[in-house]
């Protein structure tokens, strides 16, 4: 198996589908001479040519149209917003056609938007947000986050298979920084079913995204003082996989949530009320959440890591935890 | 608010693997002055018997957990007013009667015959599960914050009371005195006339919770070697008088044996290793643990030769001399009997041939000496003509976690013990 960056592995899912399926075809700001962004379609435009390789202008909505457009006649777009932030901009087209079509038309639309995601890295307001549990909220869309290369490549595939709209939430604090081995040729990961990054039987920690890395580096810490974390990599949010997470809170009794966005309203939030509601007889202490605080994101690198949840945080909630 | 003035004592923590501890004796009363360092009970766990002293000048103001009960390392068991505190303190054992929503003094909540009567929180799943198993709750010790009975400890509780009946057969943790008193119930306890019944002790407890844990934990298997013991049979009978006359040392085959061991764990480090978790942890020494047996065979301690590594033979028998010595006087102390890196037992003394031992946790293996005997074996002479020798031979049992260890690997280490021994090395060790 060839080792790749998360980014390439996204890359090479992509030019995967698009060799397998004509109807494929990526649309967004500077995906084709200058192969994107964060270079994720580099080689596209020379091996697709300028018909399936569409440099879009600057306009989220016109790109967000353009796609459910395609996606209604029958082809397979994947949309790029240079940085997940100003999908704010394309709301109005996923929220009111592309999710409602289907259930008002009754037809399909198979379009995927790839969202660059996350923080980490000086950002700012703009260029840092995780966007993803607006969508949650949003009944016929799927939101996916992967977290390793092979999950961003399977993932990829199964949302080019989805019949309906996909918001493919990348992050970008993980495309040069995670690598690891990715299968050659084809596979799908399915949507809804998470994975036990590290199994253990103290308490179960659930995330997703680059906070997977940041909770591994905690269990890891917690480890030498003999506790054992399991750590669920949700993998995709809507649908997500919640009888993984009551499976686990019935052994552990004990339940951490981290993510990277904000936590009012935040992902976490579903997730600690569903739990509640159907696990309240298995838990032996108060559920517990570790995120962002409810303000945007500051450009500073120390206030930025004191926003975004870092190692020392996660470790003392899961102290917190099993003390409890 | 006065109550912040006191301090309180907890179950000290006696080693790494000591996770609970019995109060056997309070050398001090409530309402007795006491001073810093001065002893202020007995306590006892599964390695060691010894008494902890107050950590500060002032006065016992309340005994926590009464003598007889056993508790969690950590665990409130009484409160002291710092001597100056003491003034003006009269408002501090009412309060601990009211269970405040915060801070420390929940722990004195939780004691079932605590003033008061107050109570911990009970969460969702203890609950349901105490409910399920018809538990009474305030039977059992709480490790959580404010003394709080947590899902794993009554998991643990009812674990140790399985088989018996958890209404009828109280715990110490209740319990005024050691020997816990009958209690009047209902329920029938069956006793057949002839039989008598007593309580086991800590070690006896301890030992009974490591060996059952150990079989849960490692996949044990066992190899045995015979060891052509005529090089070391002579040297010994040489050495004896010198060792005993210039050392005051018995030598003991035991010390061979042992000596042999550690040479050959240098080459197979996993061996002396653990599993911790996913991860396998080797050394650069070796903590030779050495399984002693106690007066009227009631019971077991395994003292640590620590750095074994570095002890020729005559260190060796006079470290295994002086630990067997003082653990049957009940004489060492916690620290002599932890951080053991690979264990010999010996039951070989008593005539035994052949022995299957239980590993010490967390280790991977353990060696087993058995009986040396006098046996006809089949020889080769140089030139290669079969005849029948008296020998004395020895059984080498070795049992090793195969989680860890693979059967080839257990048995070259066993091989190498063997040469060790069959062509001893005066010069070497």
């Amino acid at each position: 198996m060839p080792e790749m960056t998360y980014l390439q592995a996204i890359s090479d899912g992509l030019r995967q589908e698009m060799r397998r399926d004509e109807r494929v075809f990526v649309i967004g700001e500077d995906v084709g001479v200058y192969g994107g962004a964060f270079k994720v379609t580099v080689g596209f435009l020379e091996e697709f040519g300028p018909w399936r390789v569409i440099d879009a202008p600057l306009s989220e909505i016109a790109i967000a149209g353009s796609a459910t457009g395609a996606a209604l006649m029958g082809l397979r777009p994947v949309a790029e917003l240079q940085f997940a932030d100003f999908v704010s901009c394309a709301w109005d087209h996923l929220v009111t056609v592309a999710a409602k079509q289907y259930y008002r038309a009754g037809t399909p639309v198979p379009l995927v938007l790839r969202l660059p995601s996350g923080g980490g890295f000086s950002g700012g307001p703009f260029h840092s947000q995780s966007p993803e549990s607006s969508f949650t909220h949003v009944p016929g869309l799927k939101v996916v986050c992967p977290a390793t290369p092979r999950d961003a490549k399977g993932l990829l595939a199964t949302a080019v298979e989805d019949p309906n709209p996909v918001l493919y939430f990348e992050h970008k604090h993980l495309y040069r920084r995670i690598k690891a081995d990715v299968p050659e040729g084809r596979y799908t990961v399915p949507f809804g079913k998470a994975r036990v990054h590290r199994a253990g039987d103290d308490v179960t920690l659930v995330t997703w995204g680059a906070m997977v890395y940041t909770a591994a580096e905690a269990a890891d810490e917690l480890r030498g003082e003999g506790i054992s974390v399991e750590i669920l990599d949700l993998r995709t949010l809507q649908p997500w996989d919640k009888q993984a997470v009551l499976e686990s809170v019935a052994k552990t009794s004990k339940l951490l949530i981290l993510h990277e966005d904000t936590r009012t309203s935040g992902f976490g939030a579903e997730i600690a009320a569903q739990v509640a509601e159907e696990a309240f007889e298995n838990l032996d202490a108060p559920i517990k959440r570790v995120a962002a605080p409810d303000t945007p994101i500051p450009f500073s690198p120390p206030l930025e890591k004191a926003f975004i949840p870092q190692v020392a945080d996660v470790a003392s909630a899961l102290r917190e935890l099993v003390a409890y | 608010m006065a109550t912040q003035t006191h301090i309180e004592v907890v179950m000290p923590q006696m080693g790494v693997s000591v996770s609970e501890g019995t109060i056997v004796k309070w050398l001090k009363s409530e309402g007795e002055a006491t001073k810093a360092d001065e002893p202020l009970l007995e306590i006892s766990t599964d390695k060691v018997d010894t008494e902890v002293p107050s950590p500060a000048d002032g006065i016992l103001d309340r005994i926590v957990k009464p003598e007889g009960e056993t508790v969690p390392v950590g665990t409130t068991i009484a409160l002291i007013t710092p001597t100056d505190a003491a003034a003006g303190r009269s408002g501090v054992l009412e309060s601990l009667a009211a269970p405040s929503g915060a801070g420390t003094h929940e722990a004195a909540a939780s004691v079932p015959n605590g003033p008061g009567g107050g109570r911990a929180f009970v969460s969702p799943v203890v609950a349901r599960i105490a409910a399920e198993q018809s538990v009474d709750l305030s039977l059992v010790p709480g490790s959580g914050r404010g003394g709080r009975v947590t899902k794993k400890d009554l998991l643990d509780y009812i674990e140790r009371t399985a088989g018996t009946d958890a209404e009828t057969t109280p715990r110490p943790v209740a319990a005024p005195a050691p020997v816990p008193q009958p209690q009047a119930s209902s329920a029938p306890h069956f006793e057949t006339p002839g039989e008598r019944h007593e309580r086991m002790s800590q070690m006896r407890l301890g030992i009974a919770e490591h060996m059952r844990r150990s079989l849960d934990t490692a996949a044990h298997a066992t190899t045995v070697f015979e060891v052509d013991m005529s090089r070391v049979f002579d040297i010994r009978t040489r050495l004896k008088p010198e060792y005993l006359e210039k050392h005051g040392v018995r030598l003991t085959y035991l010390s061979f044996v042992a000596r042999a061991t550690v040479e050959a764990l240098r080459n197979w480090p996993w061996l002396n290793g653990e599993v911790r978790g996913e991860e396998v942890v080797t050394r650069g020494f070796v903590n030779l643990s050495i399984a002693v047996a106690l007066d009227e065979s009631k019971g077991l301690i395994v003292p640590v030769i620590r750095g074994a590594e570095g002890l020729n033979l005559l260190g060796i028998a006079r470290a295994i001399q002086d630990l067997s010595e003082r653990a049957r006087a009940k004489r060492l102390i916690p620290d002599e009997v932890q951080g053991g890196t690979f264990t010999i037992t010996n039951p070989g003394g008593y005539g035994s041939i052949i022995g299957t031992p239980i590993i010490n946790q967390p280790q991977v293996a353990i060696l087993d000496v058995e009986a040396l005997v006098k046996r006809a074996v089949v020889i080769s002479d140089d030139n290669g003509a079969d005849a029948i020798a008296i020998r004395p031979i020895m059984n080498l049992c070795l049992s090793f976690d195969h989680r860890l260890i693979d059967g080839a690997y257990a048995v070259q280490f066993m091989a190498e013990v063997r040469a060790n021994l069959q062509n001893w090395n005066e010069e070497r060790y």
